[in-house]
């Protein structure tokens, strides 16, 4: 019993991560019909801009507000980053497929050349709370409270995104542009200015991914950004291009199979269970659990 | 609604590439008294100025020539009626006018709103500055409701929903619905009703009845003839008793060119002129 709550938490904590990649990831699918192999990028710079933040910026640290205010910075450096990307590499290029991927993934590529030279190859230890490392016991398991952490941080992000799309004028655009978005120019909407924001917001939510997953997993890599976008990929597909609560959904479902099959089978299997979920998805719901429409 | 669709004349793609190899093949025939047609009369209005001027408009797309060289004037009030077989490039006029010409295409030509030149401005700009759109097929944001359908269309700071609840009480009972799930009709009338939201200088309303119920198309074309007092509209109608209520000038393209223009009741007085150029159901051949 203990050891299910235990890994249904963890696989939640995983899940969380996956859905603050993928959301963003979904939606400048949905909006833009951009495939972005650099949305990895932006989770790594997240993560750095942290970490850096926690050991030189006046008033950021490791514990307390000082790591709330390092978690800002991080995120603030990726949602900048995200949005600059959009504005100078993709914009060119709308309506260029091959083009914009072979742009997104060699500024990946670019981006983990860039950190490996700025910060070394090495993982590097990531400055935690403390509180992070403790344990709380729920239904006779010990759960480490930084899963709850990002489950949390990942239910608040959803409700936040919900209500952006919901509530704002923005949001309204965006949910009209995933659905037809040459029908919202011909409404008199200049419908790119909604593309920035949804970078920069995905930006937001992939940079906040980094800053959680190096309290997750004690450090941080130049590569670790590519890795978790590979999942973030397939929730993106399951969940459906564009929707934010299909990505939320798919990505409980890949986080949980993925660490039940690894937990009771080999390790590994769970991966490839992942890969049988989309294929299985995609041959019954070609596409994906929310379909192209429902954005909210 | 799918009902409704099935309705309808079938995807444009297969259909309409068909009947234009049928359309090259009539119109020849049915040219020579066009073209009398056009040098006998005189221009129609010369005194009223026009308010859009097309002239020798021309499209690719994919390789096909689909309009070549089409010119006509809309006049600054009314409406004018823009006819043709099924596939002839109707639509395509519409989209190029609006800067909608897909990107594996060309649009060449000119295209004046009171001269102006804005032929190859952006769609949304053109919108902004009063090209009012309904396109073939509705278009309505199946996923939003049909409050946020309208609230997304304002383009003022005083959208007119009076005027829309007026012409179409039905929308303003409907307004938590999601627009995906009204019949055909109703979804016509939210494709107009967002667009009479602002004020516009021209409307510009691609098959408004097709595939509707005749009750239905009575209602839209009551609810176009109210907004046309106001605002001139240049409209794609297949539905000859709508063109009769509503047709000021009428402009007839064929085999990629215009092939006469006119007063509406003059064409439609004509049978055998009416039948020539836009037999559409006739050229079928069963
Ligand atoms: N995006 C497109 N790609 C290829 N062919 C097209 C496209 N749009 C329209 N066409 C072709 O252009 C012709 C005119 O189409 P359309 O303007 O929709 O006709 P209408 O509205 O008069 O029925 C048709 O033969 C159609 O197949
Ligand atoms: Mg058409």
């Amino acid at each position: 019993m203990s050891t299910i709550v235990l890994m249904t938490v963890t696989g939640l904590g995983l899940a969380a991560l996956y859905f603050l990649v993928a959301s963003g990831l979904s939606l400048v699918f949905g909006l833009a019909d951009v495939l972005n192999f650099a949305h990895g990028l932006f989770l790594s710079v997240g993560a750095y801009a942290t970490w850096w933040a926690a050991g030189n910026l006046p008033g950021a640290g490791s514990d307390g507000w000082g790591f709330v205010l390092a978690v800002a910075f991080g995120v603030l450096a990726g949602t900048v980053v995200a949005a600059l990307v959009e504005l100078v590499m993709i914009r060119p290029l709308y309506s260029r497929t091959i083009e914009q991927v072979l742009v997104t993934v060699g500024l990946s590529l670019a981006g983990v050349a860039a950190l490996q030279a700025g910060f070394g190859a090495d993982p590097r230890p990531f400055p935690r709370p403390s509180w992070t490392q403790q344990v709380v016991t729920i239904a006779e398991a010990r759960v480490p409270l930084d899963r709850l952490l990002l489950i949390v941080a990942a239910l608040v992000v959803l409700g936040l995104l919900l209500a952006f799309l919901r509530w704002t004028r923005y949001g309204l655009i965006i949910r009209a542009g995933v659905e037809n978005r040459e029908m919202v120019t011909a409404l008199g909407i200049d419908v790119r200015k909604a593309f920035t924001l949804v970078f920069a917001i995905g930006g937001a939510a992939a940079a906040l991914a980094g800053a959680l997953s190096g309290v997750y997993f004690g450090s941080v890599s130049p590569t670790s950004g590519a890795s978790l976008l590979i999942f973030a990929f397939i929730v993106v597909v399951i969940g459906g291009m564009g929707s934010v609560s299909g990505s939320a959904i798919a990505a409980v479902a890949v986080g949980l199979l993925q660490q039940f099959v690894n937990y009771y089978g080999t390790s590994g299997a769970g991966d490839i269970c992942v890969v049988a979920l989309l294929a299985v998805v995609l041959l019954w719901r070609p596409a994906g659990l929310a379909g192209k429409a429902a954005t909210a | 609604m799918t009902a409704e669709r099935a309705g309808a004349p079938g995807p444009d793609g297969t259909v309409t590439a068909e009947e234009r190899a049928v359309g090259t093949g009539t119109a020849n025939p049915g040219g020579a008294p066009a073209a009398a047609e056009r040098t006998a009369g005189p221009p129609a209005d010369a005194a009223s100025a026009s308010l859009l001027q097309v002239a020798d408009l021309s499209v690719r797309i994919a390789g096909l020539h689909i309009l070549q060289g089409v010119s006509f004037d809309v006049a600054s009030s009314g409406v004018t009626v823009l006819l043709g077989r099924n596939g002839v490039g109707k639509s395509t006029t519409l989209r190029a006018i609006l800067g909608l010409t897909p990107r594996n295409g060309t649009a060449t030509g000119s295209v004046r709103l009171g001269g102006e030149e804005i032929l190859g401005r952006p769609t949304h700009a053109l919108v902004k500055a009063g090209l009012g759109f309904v396109p073939e097929d509705r278009c309505v944001f199946a996923g939003l409701t049909v409050a946020e359908n309208l609230r997304l269309a304002e383009r003022t700071d005083a959208p007119d929903y009076d005027l829309v609840f007026s012409l179409f009480p039905e929308l303003s009972k409907r307004a938590k619905q999601r627009a995906g799930s009204l019949s055909g009709g109703q979804q016509q009338m939210l494709s107009l009703g967002r667009v009479l939201l602002n004020s516009n200088r021209l409307l510009l309303i691609d098959e408004p009845t097709k595939g509707l119920a005749p009750k239905v198309v009575t209602e839209v074309a009551e609810a176009l003839e109210r907004a046309a007092q106001a605002v001139p509209v240049l409209l794609v109608e297949q539905n000859l008793a709508v063109v009769r209520r509503l047709a000021g000038d009428a402009v007839v393209i064929a085999a990629g060119q215009v092939a006469w223009t006119g007063p509406g009741e003059q064409l439609l007085a004509d049978p055998a002129l009416t039948k020539s150029l836009l037999a559409v159901n006739a050229a079928g051949g069963h």
